[in-house]
């Protein structure tokens, strides 16, 4: 068997050259969604996360109402409202034509989608942190802002790892989801091959990349977790 | 004077009323024990002096100063409410340590954050922190912990935790430390050693109020009982009156009803 493909290997290098060049660009192009949409979400969450637990009712409920539409929704359609429905709705095409346009309104619907699900997890972090903590700082005359970056912080980070480990390895697999707007990542590039060669092992071949590095990820998640391992809350 | 003076002192909680009219006035040196059964508003009336609850009614003056008057609705800022709450250290039932901090770490952080607001913090950083630093390791060591001082919180058994906790407070230098049930959460063994840490506070005439429900303890230690029941003090005075003439059927019942006199 291993003969077998080390033949075809041979025969097809000018195609596999150029499948993997392909592939490797649309991945770049997924990493891409992947980091912006974490360094957007992890910041944006926490906004959300506050919003929802504030004692202003009116921030409160447009905060919860907008983590319901955004949870309650599939990415998918959200990608395809964000992108069509400027055109459609207002009669005026934020995005323009070209592909610049479509990576933007991709990238806003997976920030807002990601911050969603983020500030839940913040939430539940934060509201788990044990009341007796903050009162211990209050009578130790530590301001609020002090109570909550040197004593509450680091305890939400540690609690919520595991949680947000989930999210960032399911983020791997939902960059895909931005091919509905025609934006041209990883499997895109894979899925074309089946159109333009009638080939289909480079869509299949698509898989080894996102193994790979969500694997890369479950490695530095579980160092992570390791790290803080010195304290226990 | 008076090193705490608190007048009228009432709390609600809705409709409920945890505190009805408390009055009792310490001097510096003095060690209070507040007696009573449970939910007769003890820990709330810590609480209040603590400022972890806004009293509904009364003062509490602290060397003459008052601190609060719910008669002077005055919007203090969050730095005036701070400094007066500097004059009292609290001790948890349930220690409620900074799990991510050492225990050097727990009794220098609150001091630390303080004294970066001195004008001269910048210049003499070096020194400020090693001052802090020098005086922690002192107290630690007054509580028995010098060789735990690297240690995380998990790492400590309940009586060390306590330890660390009252060294904390400590390490603030409060007028008046207080301390809501601190060895509930203990057993038996490891409430001896906690005891013993605020008897030898009291020898070094550290001015203390103790809710507790070790009755030896409050007998032994303290110079001044209050016995609390239903939101007020029923009965007031030394440990002789307390234990061996209570003026009230109560006060006997729940001595008696401790039994280990």
């Amino acid at each position: 068997m291993f003969e077998n493909f080390l033949l075809w290997f041979q025969q097809n290098l000018p195609e596999i050259k150029e499948v993997m060049l392909s592939l490797n660009e649309g991945f770049l192009k997924s990493l891409e969604i992947f980091f912006l949409t974490l360094l957007g979400a992890v910041p944006l969450g926490l906004v959300i996360a506050l919003g929802s637990m504030s004692s202003i009712g009116l921030i409160r409920w447009f905060n919860k109402i907008m983590v319901w539409i955004i949870r309650g929704t599939p990415l998918m359609l959200q990608l395809i409202i964000i992108y069509y429905g400027p055109g459609i709705i207002l009669d005026n095409n934020w995005w323009g034509s070209g592909a610049a346009g479509r990576f933007i309104a991709a990238m806003i619907a997976f920030i807002l989608n990601y911050a969603c699900y983020f500030s839940e997890i913040y939430r539940g972090g934060i509201e788990g942190i044990p009341k007796g903590q903050y009162e211990a700082g209050e009578v130790l005359g530590m301001t609020r802002s002090q109570i909550f970056f040197k004593v509450v912080l680091l305890q939400v980070v540690k609690r919520i790892i595991p949680p947000m480990g989930n999210e960032v390895i399911t983020l791997v697999k939902d960059t895909s989801l931005v091919r509905v707007i025609a934006v041209y990542e990883l499997m895109w590039n894979g899925q074309n091959f089946i159109k333009s060669e009638g080939i289909i092992w480079p869509m299949f071949f698509t898989g080894v990349y996102y193994l790979v590095f969500s694997g890369i990820l479950t490695v530095f998640l579980g160092w992570l977790e390791k790290k803080m391992d010195y304290f226990k809350v | 004077m008076a090193i705490l003076e608190v007048k009228n002192l009432k709390k609600n909680f809705g409709e409920l009323e945890v505190l009805k009219g408390i009055d009792f006035s310490i001097e510096k040196g003095d060690v209070m024990a507040v007696i009573g059964s449970s939910g007769n508003g003890k820990t709330t009336l810590l609480r209040c002096i603590n400022f972890l609850e806004t009293p509904n009614e009364g003062e509490i003056i602290v060397n003459g100063e008052t601190l609060f008057d719910a008669s002077q609705k005055e919007n203090a800022s969050e730095r005036d409410i701070r400094k007066k709450r500097l004059h009292f250290g609290l001790v948890f039932q349930n220690f409620n340590l900074f799990p991510q901090y050492t225990v050097l770490g727990n009794v220098m952080l609150a001091k630390e954050l303080l004294e970066k607001e001195r004008p001269d913090y910048k210049q003499n950083k070096k020194q400020i922190k090693a001052e802090i630093e020098a005086e922690a390791r002192k107290i630690l060591d007054d509580v028995g912990l010098s060789d735990k001082l690297d240690f995380y919180p998990h790492q400590l058994s309940g009586g060390q935790q306590q330890r660390v906790a009252i060294a904390r407070a400590l390490a603030l230098k409060p007028d008046i430390l207080c301390f809501d049930e601190p060895t509930s959460a203990l057993d038996p063994e490891l409430t001896g050693e906690v005891l013993k840490v605020i008897k030898s506070l009291a020898d070094s005439n550290t001015t203390m109020i103790v809710v507790t429900h070790e009755m030896t303890f409050a007998r032994d230690v303290a110079n001044k009982i209050i016995f609390m029941d239903e939101g007020k003090i029923l009965e007031e005075g030394s440990p002789e009156d307390i234990f061996e003439n209570p003026r009230h059927e109560r006060v006997r019942e729940f001595i008696g009803g401790i039994g280990a006199i």
